[in-house]
C-alpha cells in the first residue's frame, strides 16, 4: 500500500496528527519516482532540494494553527508549460532547454504555494501542449503505466501518468482541446477542465489563448475538487478571468443525483468511437439510471466542424503565442546565426520540433492576406455555432455524458505518421474547448487488453459543482478508481 | 506641367500615464536601460497583458480634442511582426474598431481657415529601443516597451509641406493642452511620419506616395516634404515613375534618402486579442472624459479675442503654446492688467526664454511675481526702467519683487513735501535755468527735471517733479 | 486541388521565421495540404450573419488602476539573456 492511496483528505489528518510528515510524502514520491520513472519518463525536472526544504518547515507546523492550508503538505506535479520561479520551465521544448528561472511564479503556482502544497518537480508533455500523446515532448515520451508500450495521452501526459504510476498523488495539467481529459482516460486518473475563465492562465505559457485551461488531475473526485477550489478565482493578472465566486466544490460531493438530467449526444457515441468505450458508457448511463438520474440522447449538430474549427483558431493563435520565442531574451539562441534574420530563423527551427512547426505555419498561412476570412475567420464562426449547440443543451440539461475518447489509449509509434489520425483522439474533447464549458474525464472501465476508458461528464459555464457531483457519485458506485496499474510491482 | 501635392501624416504620440499600458512598469523616460522592465515587458512565456485605465481616458481625451466620433465598442488586436525591440513578435493595437474616427483640425493657411481631416486615432504599445553599434551588433532596452501610444493618422487633406508643418505644430498643441502627453520630439514622445504624392492638376487619381521617416523636428518635416515634392517632379517630369519607398530625411545635406523599397503590403495578420476583453465605452464613460478636457486653443484664442479685448495678433501668440498660455492666464487671474500682461509675455518674458534658450518650467518667474511687477508699475511704485531691474532679479531668482523694491529702496519717491525740498535746493543752485524758462526756453524745464532724477537716483516720480518744479519756478 | 504550394509554404515560414529546408518545404506542404482540405469542410456551413467568437465568456471592460509597481532587476532582466553589453541585450545587427 502508498501512501498516495490514501485521499487527500485523510492524508491531512495523518499528517495533523502527526502519523507521517510532509517528508515522508516526498519520500514516497521521490523513492517511486526513482522506482519507475526511468519507465514512465512522466519527469522533465525534479525540485527535490527546494521542496525538502519546505516539507522541513512544514513539518513544523503540523497540528498548529498556521498548517492549515487547504493543501497543507500535499506533494504535487506540475506540468511543465506552468512557469515556476527559480525551477526550469521548458514547455518541453529545446527552445527553453536553457530557462533555468522564468523569473515569477504562475498565479496556479503561488496558489499552490500559499495553500502549503509542494511542488515535487515538472512534468513532461507534448512540446508546447501541441500533442495527444507525449510522442511530441523534445526529451522523451512519457509511456502509459499501465502499459509502457502505450502512450499516455497528451498533451498533459505526465501530469496523468505520474498520477497513475504512483509518483505523485496530484498534478496539474493544462487543457486546449483535450490534453488533461484525454490523458485522464488513457491512463484511468481524474482530470478536470474547468470552465474557461475559473482558473487564471497567468504564467500558463500559451499555446491557444482563448481555449488554454489549467486543471487538475487526481486519483479521485474528491481530492480534484480541493485542488481545484484552491486554483480556482479571479486575478488580476488575467483580463479574461472570472469575477465569479469559487464555491466550495467538496461540499458539492453529495452522492445524490437523484433527478439529475444528462444529456447523451449521439455524435459521441456514433462511428469511430470503439464497441469497447460504447459500451463502458452505456454501463456507466445505467449506473446513473440505478441512482435516479435520468438521460435523453440529443444532438450536437455542428461536432463534426469541431476538429477543424479548432485546429485553425488553435494554430491561428499559437502562431503568434510562439513568436516571442526568437532567441533574443531568453531560450535558445542559434549559435550559428550571423545576422539578425538568421538568429530568428536559426534559433526558431533548431528550437521546435515538427509538430510545433507545422502548427505554426498552419496558423500563419489562416491569418495571413488573403486567406484570414476564409479560413480564421469563418473557423470563428463555426466556434459561435458550436458553442450555441452546447447553450441549447445545456439549456435544458444539468450535464453531458459521453466517452472522453473514441478508443483508448494507442501504442507508441503508432499514429506519429499523420497528423489528421492523431489529431482525431481529440474529436470528443475539443467541442468542450471551444464552448468553454466545463469537463471532467472519471474511469469507467478498462478495454480487453487491460488499459483504461474515461467517461467525460460535461457542465454548464462555471458549474464544476454539478459535474463533480456526477463524477463523485458514480465513482462512488463503482471501483475502477482503485485499480492501480501494476508497474514496477504494486505496492 | 503643374502639379499639385498630396499629403498625409501620421503622428505617434506617448501618453504620460505613470505604469505602461499592459503592465504595471514605470512609465518613465532616460533611465538606466533595462531598469523599468518586468517579465511582461519582456515578453516572458506565460505573461498576459492587463489594460491600464488611465490610457483608455487619456486616448479618449485626446480623441476628442481632435473632434474624433468615439467607438462605442472597441477591441484590441495583435500586429505580427519580428524584430528584436518588440519582444512579443506581436505589437498590441488597434485594428479595425479604433477608439476615435473622423476628427479634424483647423489650420490657418494664407489668412483663411482649412479644416484637416483625421482618419482616425487608436492605442497600441510602444516598442523598446534598438540601438545599432558599428561591430556588428545591435543592443536593446526595454525600458520604452509598453509605453502607451496613440497613433493619429490625418486625411490626405494636406496640400503643400508649409501645411504639414502648420497641421503638426497646431496638433501638438491641441494635445498638450489636454495634458495627456509633453509631446517632446527630442524625447520621442511625439513623433511624425509623412507620406507626400504630387498629380497633375486636374487627376483624379492620386499619385504613388513615398513615405518620410525618422523625422526629428517639425522643420525636418518640412524640408524633407519640400525635397521630396521636387524630386518627385523632377523624376516624372523626366517620365521617370515613383516607387512605393521609404526615404529618411538626412539633416545634414537636407535631402531625403532610399530606406527600403516596399514590395506589396506588409502583412501584419491581424487578429483580436484573445488575452485582452472588449471595451464598450458608455455614454457616462465619455462624459466624464470630455469634462476632464480642458480649455483648448481655438476657444481660449476666441475668449483672449471677445472677452479680454486682446488683438488677434496677441490672442494667437499666447495661446499657440500652452506652457506660455498658462503662463499667462494665471497672471491674469493674479490680478495682472491684462493687456499689460500680454505686453510682458509677449515682450519682456519671450525675450528672456528666447535668449536663454529656455522654456517657462525651467526659469524661476511664477505668474504671481510677474502679476506683482506689472502691479508695481501701475501703482506708481516703481518706472517701468526699474521694473525692468525686477523683472531681471525675478526671473533669475525668483525673489519676490514688493520685497526686493522694497529692500533695495528702489521704489518711487512720490512724497510731495521730500521731492519739493529737494527741488527747492536744485532750483536754488541753476538761476540760469530759472531764467531760461521764463524766457521761454522749454528746455530747461528737461534739464532741471533731469537733475532732478539724478539727485534722486532715478527714483522719483517723474510726473510730480514735472509738476512741482513748476509751480517753484512759478513762485518766483 | 492542392490547398496550398510549396511556394506558399516556404512564404508562410518566412512569415514565421522559420527556416526550412527543400525535403521539409515538400513534406510540410503535403501534411498542411491535408490539414487544409479537410478544414475546407467548414465552407458547408452557413455562416452568413454569424457573429464570429474570439472570448467564450461575456467579459468587457476590465481593466487595472494607473499604479506604477517596480517587479525585477535589471540583472534578472538580463538573467536569461544569451547576450549583453552595457545593460542592454546583444544581438546580431540586421545585416551582416
Amino acid at each position: 500500500m502508498s501512501l498516495f492511496d490514501y485521499k487527500l483528505s485523510d492524508l491531512q489528518e495523518m499528517l495533523h496528527k502527526k502519523e507521517i510528515s510532509v517528508n515522508d510524502l516526498l519520500d514516497e514520491a521521490y523513492n517511486r519516482i526513482s522506482e519507475v520513472d526511468g519507465d514512465v519518463k512522466a519527469f522533465i525536472t525534479l525540485n527535490e532540494e527546494t521542496a525538502r526544504a519546505r516539507a522541513k518547515e512544514l513539518d513544523e507546523l503540523r497540528g498548529t494553527p498556521e498548517g492549515r492550508g487547504l493543501l497543507f503538505g500535499m506533494p504535487i506535479g506540475v506540468k511543465d508549460n506552468i512557469v515556476t520561479k527559480g525551477l526550469r520551465t521548458t514547455a518541453a521544448s529545446q527552445i527553453l532547454d536553457n530557462l533555468t528561472d522564468p523569473l515569477y511564479d504562475a498565479t496556479v503556482v503561488q496558489k499552490l504555494d500559499a495553500a502549503e502544497a509542494i511542488n515535487v518537480g515538472k512534468l513532461n508533455m507534448d512540446e508546447f501542449a501541441m500533442g495527444s500523446s507525449n510522442e511530441n515532448s523534445s526529451y522523451y515520451a512519457t509511456r502509459n503505466p499501465w502499459n509502457t508500450d502505450y502512450v499516455p495521452g497528451g498533451s498533459s501526459g505526465g501530469s496523468a501518468a505520474a498520477v497513475a504510476a504512483g509518483e505523485v498523488p496530484f498534478s496539474l495539467g493544462s487543457d486546449t482541446g483535450g490534453s488533461i481529459r484525454q490523458p485522464a482516460a488513457y491512463c484511468g486518473v481524474v482530470g478536470l477542465k474547468p470552465t474557461y475563465g475559473r482558473v487564471s492562465r497567468f504564467g500558463l505559457i500559451a499555446f491557444a489563448s482563448s481555449l488554454d485551461q489549467i486543471g487538475p488531475l487526481t486519483r479521485t473526485v474528491e481530492d480534484n475538487a480541493y485542488i481545484l477550489e484552491t486554483i480556482a478565482g479571479l486575478d488580476q493578472m488575467d483580463s479574461t478571468s472570472a469575477d465569479i465566486e469559487v464555491p466550495k466544490y467538496t461540499e458539492a460531493l453529495t452522492g445524490d443525483v437523484k433527478g439529475l438530467k444528462i444529456a447523451v449526444p449521439k455524435e459521441y457515441l456514433a462511428e469511430g468511437v470503439s464497441d469497447e468505450v460504447k459500451e463502458a458508457v452505456q454501463k456507466a448511463l445505467k449506473v446513473y439510471e440505478d441512482m435516479g438520474a435520468t438521460w435523453d440522447e440529443v444532438t450536437l449538430p455542428h461536432s463534426k466542424y469541431a476538429l477543424s474549427t479548432y485546429y485553425l483558431l488553435s494554430s491561428s493563435e499559437a502562431s503568434a503565442n510562439l513568436a516571442r520565442f526568437d532567441g533574443v531574451r531568453y531560450g535558445r539562441r542559434s549559435p550559428n546565426a550571423e545576422n539578425m534574420l538568421d538568429m530568428f530563423k536559426l534559433s526558431r527551427s533548431e528550437g521546435f520540433g515538427d509538430e510545433v512547426k507545422r502548427r505554426i505555419m498552419l496558423g500563419t498561412f489562416a491569418l495571413s492576406s488573403g486567406y484570414y476570412d476564409a479560413y480564421y475567420k469563418k473557423a470563428q464562426q463555426a466556434r459561435t455555432l458550436i458553442k450555441k449547440d452546447f447553450d441549447d443543451v445545456l439549456a435544458d440539461y444539468d450535464v453531458i455524458i459521453g466517452p472522453t475518447t473514441p478508443t483508448p489509449a494507442f501504442k507508441v509509434g503508432e499514429k506519429t505518421e499523420d497528423p489528421l489520425t492523431m489529431y482525431a483522439n481529440d474529436i470528443l474533447t475539443i467541442p468542450v474547448n471551444l464552448a468553454g464549458v466545463p469537463g471532467i474525464s472519471v474511469p469507467c472501465g478498462f478495454s480487453g487488453e487491460g488499459l483504461p476508458i474515461g467517461l467525460q461528464i460535461i457542465g454548464k459555464h462555471f458549474d464544476e459543482a454539478t459535474v463533480y457531483r456526477a463524477a463523485h457519485a458514480y465513482e462512488q458506485a463503482t471501483d475502477f478508481h482503485t485499480q492501480k496499474p501494476s508497474l514496477g510491482g504494486a505496492k | 506641367m503643374n502639379f499639385e501635392t498630396v499629403i498625409g501624416i501620421e503622428v505617434h504620440v506617448e501618453l504620460k500615464t505613470a505604469s505602461k499600458i499592459f503592465s504595471p512598469s514605470p512609465n518613465m523616460f532616460g533611465d538606466q536601460p533595462n531598469t523599468n522592465v518586468n517579465p511582461i515587458d519582456l515578453g516572458y512565456p506565460g505573461v498576459l497583458p492587463v489594460l491600464n485605465e488611465e490610457v483608455v481616458n487619456y486616448a479618449m481625451k485626446a480623441a476628442m480634442a481632435l473632434n474624433c466620433d468615439i467607438a462605442t465598442h472597441t477591441k484590441f488586436d495583435r500586429k505580427n511582426y519580428f524584430y528584436p525591440d518588440n519582444p512579443k513578435a506581436y505589437q498590441i493595437s488597434q485594428f479595425d474598431q479604433p477608439i476615435g474616427e473622423n476628427g479634424y483640425i483647423d489650420i490657418e493657411v494664407d489668412g483663411k481657415t482649412k479644416r484637416i481631416g483625421i482618419t482616425r486615432l487608436h492605442i497600441e504599445e510602444d516598442a523598446g529601443k534598438l540601438t545599432h553599434s558599428d561591430d556588428g551588433y545591435s543592443l536593446v532596452d526595454y525600458n520604452r516597451q509598453g509605453t502607451p501610444l496613440v497613433e493619429i493618422v490625418s486625411e490626405p487633406d494636406i496640400a503643400s509641406p508649409e501645411e504639414a508643418y502648420k497641421y503638426l505644430e497646431k496638433l501638438k498643441n491641441i494635445i498638450q493642452y489636454t495634458g495627456v502627453s509633453d509631446c517632446k520630439m527630442e524625447e520621442g514622445s511625439l513623433r511624425a511620419d509623412a507620406n507626400i504624392s504630387i498629380r497633375p492638376i486636374g487627376q483624379e487619381e492620386f499619385g504613388t506616395k513615398t513615405e518620410l521617416k525618422n523625422l526629428n523636428s517639425f522643420s525636418f518635416v518640412q524640408k524633407g516634404l519640400e525635397f521630396e515634392e521636387k524630386r518627385q517632379q523632377k523624376v516624372l517630369e523626366a517620365g521617370g515613375e515613383i516607387l512605393q519607398e521609404t526615404r529618411r530625411f538626412d539633416e545634414a545635406t537636407k535631402e531625403t534618402l532610399l530606406m527600403r523599397v516596399k514590395e506589396g503590403s506588409d502583412d501584419y495578420r491581424y487578429f483580436p486579442e484573445p488575452d485582452l476583453v472588449p471595451l464598450y465605452v458608455s455614454e457616462d464613460w465619455k462624459e466624464r472624459v470630455r469634462a476632464e478636457i480642458p480649455e483648448l486653443p481655438d476657444a481660449r484664442k476666441a475668449r483672449y479675442i471677445n472677452d479680454l479685448g486682446l488683438p488677434e495678433y496677441d490672442a494667437m501668440v499666447l495661446t499657440n503654446n500652452k506652457e506660455l498660455s498658462d503662463f499667462f492666464q494665471e497672471t491674469i487671474d493674479a490680478g495682472a492688467d491684462v493687456k499689460q500682461a500680454s505686453n510682458w509675455m509677449m515682450g519682456e518674458v519671450s525675450a528672456y526664454l528666447n535668449k536663454q534658450q529656455k522654456e517657462l518650467a525651467d526659469v524661476a518667474l511664477t505668474p504671481a511675481n510677474l502679476a506683482k511687477v506689472i502691479k508695481l508699475i501701475e501703482d506708481g511704485t516703481i518706472s517701468s526702467k526699474i521694473a525692468k531691474k525686477v523683472f531681471a532679479e525675478t526671473v533669475e531668482n525668483g525673489t519676490e519683487p514688493e520685497q526686493y523694491v522694497k529692500d533695495q529702496g528702489m521704489g518711487q519717491i512720490s512724497d510731495e513735501g521730500q521731492l519739493r525740498e529737494i527741488i527747492t535746493g536744485i532750483l536754488d543752485q541753476n538761476q540760469q535755468s530759472i531764467e531760461d524758462y521764463k524766457n521761454g526756453k522749454d528746455r530747461a524745464l528737461g534739464f532741471l527735471v533731469g537733475q532732478t532724477m539724478k539727485a534722486t537716483k532715478g527714483q522719483a516720480n517723474p510726473p510730480m517733479v514735472n509738476k512741482i518744479i513748476v509751480e517753484e519756478m512759478d513762485k518766483r | 486541388m492542392s490547398r496550398i504550394s510549396e511556394e506558399q509554404v516556404k512564404h508562410v515560414a518566412h512569415l514565421a521565421r522559420l527556416h526550412v529546408s527543400d525535403e521539409e518545404a515538400e513534406r510540410f506542404t503535403k501534411q498542411l495540404d491535408d490539414i487544409i482540405s479537410f478544414a475546407e469542410q467548414l465552407n458547408e456551413l452557413d455562416t452568413e450573419g454569424v457573429e464570429p467568437t474570439t472570448h467564450v465568456q461575456d467579459l468587457k471592460n476590465v481593466m487595472r488602476k494607473d499604479e506604477p509597481k517596480k517587479w525585477i532587476t535589471q540583472e534578472d532582466a538580463l538573467k536569461n539573456a544569451p547576450e549583453t553589453q552595457d545593460g542592454q541585450i546583444r544581438v546580431p545587427s540586421i545585416l551582416e
